[in-house]
């Protein structure tokens, strides 16, 4: 095959110097993004405004007269749900990128291959199981409990699917899928049994809970969700260099001096604490953890090095983005936020697939 | 010095390594032939430290190699394998570079070896737009950047290291072996083609049913008997000077 050389030293070039330019590029949508949530809603305060109100908070000063109602909406409802929105967003971007990397296939995300499911079904499980356990169970324990036993259904499910699809050290693609249909299914029946058993105040809660949505922000949901994500992130800090060399195979990434089994356990422990973290606070938000890391591998190309904070930042942003939408354009209802990510999310994506079927047919 | 020896490898009830043993020694090309399931591969990946042997012991550098870090030993030899398959749109010279020692300078190590392979021209290609000869050159560049980041010289295993490359990639890949010998790298390869064997080696090591059947020189290995012992055939060795040849055209099963 012959290429023309010119051309692909116009390609050489090209790389290097839009990678500096994608990592600001999405810081500077995360702020677009913190700032519009913040002033969007039911009533609109001004970004300026926002800013004082934090300023003043951080400084320990108290909002008194016409100034405290504005305060309270900032600090005590649009602050934490902007911020779960964040975290949520960007650890499940992440969690995406990491579950294609170490699968080593770009169709790999927590939400399609059951990892997701397993963790809504051991937080279905504490949420009911919980409200029988609520005379013996202090409530702050119950909180702490959710994000807990998500991360260890979606660990569960992460470590199974792994064990199922992989066989002498080769993933198969197409094992996995299936398995990851199997595992998906398992655990929807598992939650729907759960569900079986729950009272209608709990199934109303569940259901809207399963669409996704960052309604029930508070506080103590974003430090419940807090101590996940950074462990993701610093989980991802040590795994760029190996997710890159896994990426010519198990055997090559050895012999570059990777620890396989080693970077295998621990992408395994962040992609169950980001998915499993995101479940338990926001419910099952779909594609985000696809489109996102896919987003960001056409600007700036497959390495780990700068796909994993791009696609921390992007997820974050777009996750915001699409919860101002959920909760302005039917107001004052609130549309659940992962029929909007869906929404967006599923269009896009199949315009991808036709736009690169041949090659990836090819 | 870099050797497996007495290695006893069975998978699935089989024995695929009886004893076997080979050095590579700095400076000195050793090649590995044989007949299809002799246990080439396998002593390959014994030796790369792919596979632990059930019996016997690989030594690199004056350490048991069952007690080296991946990353230490990935200071100390690298490898190319036969055929590499790269999940996402990696270009040429991010491929090349993944092997490269972390936090330091990579770009002029990656352009030095895209240039000895010479794919200098193809830096920015997507690596899956390659033909397979290009692609395995691109490999042998990475394992070229992993040499230079490492410890001394160090040592290079090569598993049919000319298997998809047309007659000038053969010989350019060849001469970067033995350029590499020159500069104190050990290489050991994997090689089918006898001809190519001959030209390359300094040691040729022949295995039949996991077991070292002969080694030596080209010239002692590669004789008439050996050659029916081997795999079977009857040919005539000829000479083009100093090495010694075999023209499929002449042998006879």
């Amino acid at each position: 095959m012959s290429v023309a050389a010119p051309a692909a030293t116009g390609h050489y070039g090209r790389r290097p110097r839009r990678a500096p330019l994608a990592l600001g590029l999405c810081a500077a949508l995360v702020v677009l993004a913190f700032l519009a949530s913040l002033a969007i809603g039911p009533v609109t305060i001004a970004p300026g405004r926002i800013l004082d109100i934090i300023g003043a908070a951080l400084r320990g000063e108290r909002a008194t007269g016409a100034a405290l109602r504005e305060a309270v909406i900032v600090l005590d409802v649009r602050l934490p749900r902007t911020l779960l929105g964040l975290l949520v967003g960007g650890g499940i971007a992440l969690a995406g990128a990491v579950t294609q990397g170490i699968f080593r296939n770009p169709l790999a995300d927590p939400g399609l291959v059951g990892i997701s499911n397993g963790a809504a079904l051991a937080a279905a499980v504490w949420i009911v199981a919980g409200s029988h356990l609520a005379f013996y169970v202090p409530p702050a324990l119950m909180d702490v409990g959710l994000p807990v036993m998500a991360f260890c259904g979606a660990l569960i499910a992460t470590v199974a699917l792994y064990a199922i699809s992989t066989h002498e050290g080769r993933t198969s693609v197409v094992t996995m899928l299936f398995a990851g249909i199997a595992i998906a299914a398992l655990a929807a029946a598992g939650t729907g049994l759960t569900v079986f058993v729950a009272s209608d105040q709990q199934l109303r809660d569940f259901t809207f809970w399963s669409f996704g949505s960052l309604g029930g922000a508070t506080w103590q949901k974003v430090a419940a969700a807090l101590p996940f994500m950074v462990l993701l992130g610093l989980i991802c800090t040590r795994l760029a260099r190996a997710l890159d060399a896994l990426a010519l195979g198990e055997a090559e990434a050895f012999h570059v001096g990777i620890d396989v089994q080693r970077a295998k356990w621990l992408a395994i422990l962040g992609i169950a604490a980001g998915a499993g973290a995101s479940v338990a606070v926001a419910g099952v938000i779909g594609f985000v953890g696809l489109v996102v890391p896919h987003l960001i591998r056409l600007m700036i190309g497959p390495g780990h090095r700068l796909l994993l904070p791009c696609a921390a930042l992007l997820g974050g942003a777009l996750l915001l983005g699409a919860d101002v939408v959920a909760r302005t354009i039917v107001s004052p209802a609130e549309l659940p936020l992962g029929v909007v990510t869906a929404g967006f999310g599923a269009p896009f994506f199949l315009w991808l697939l036709l736009r690169r079927r041949a090659a990836l047919m090819g | 010095m870099y050797c497996a020896h007495d290695i006893g490898f069975s998978a699935g009830g089989r024995a695929l390594l009886d004893g076997a043993s080979v050095e590579v020694l700095p400076g000195r090309v050793t090649v590995l032939i044989g007949p299809n399931g002799a246990g080439k591969s396998t002593l390959f990946k014994v030796l790369a430290g792919e596979r632990r042997a059930q019996r016997g012991q690989v030594t690199l550098a004056g350490a048991d190699l069952a007690g080296l870090k991946p990353a230490r030993l990935a200071r100390l030899r690298a490898v190319l394998p036969q055929s590499v398959h790269v999940a996402f749109a990696f270009t040429v010279e991010e491929v090349a570079g993944i092997g490269a020692k972390p936090g330091r300078d990579t770009a002029a190590p990656i352009r030095r070896a895209l240039a000895r392979v010479e794919l200098a021209g193809l830096a920015g290609e997507n690596y899956e737009h390659l033909s397979g000869g290009e692609k395995q050159r691109v490999q042998l560049a990475r394992a070229l950047v992993q040499l230079e980041g490492g410890e001394g010289p160090g040592y290079l295993l090569l598993d049919e290291p000319t298997a998809s490359l047309d007659l000038a990639q053969q010989l350019l890949v060849l001469a970067l072996v033995r350029e590499l010998a020159g500069e104190g790298v050990g290489v050991l390869a994997v090689l089918h083609d006898l001809n190519l064997a001959a030209m390359v080696a300094d040691e040729i090591v022949a295995l039949k049913q996991g077991r070292v059947a002969a080694r030596g020189t080209p010239g002692e290995v590669l004789t008439d008997a050996r050659i029916a012992e081997l795999y079977g055939v009857s040919a005539r060795i000829g000479w083009a000077p100093a090495t010694p040849f075999l023209l499929p055209q002449a042998a006879s099963r």
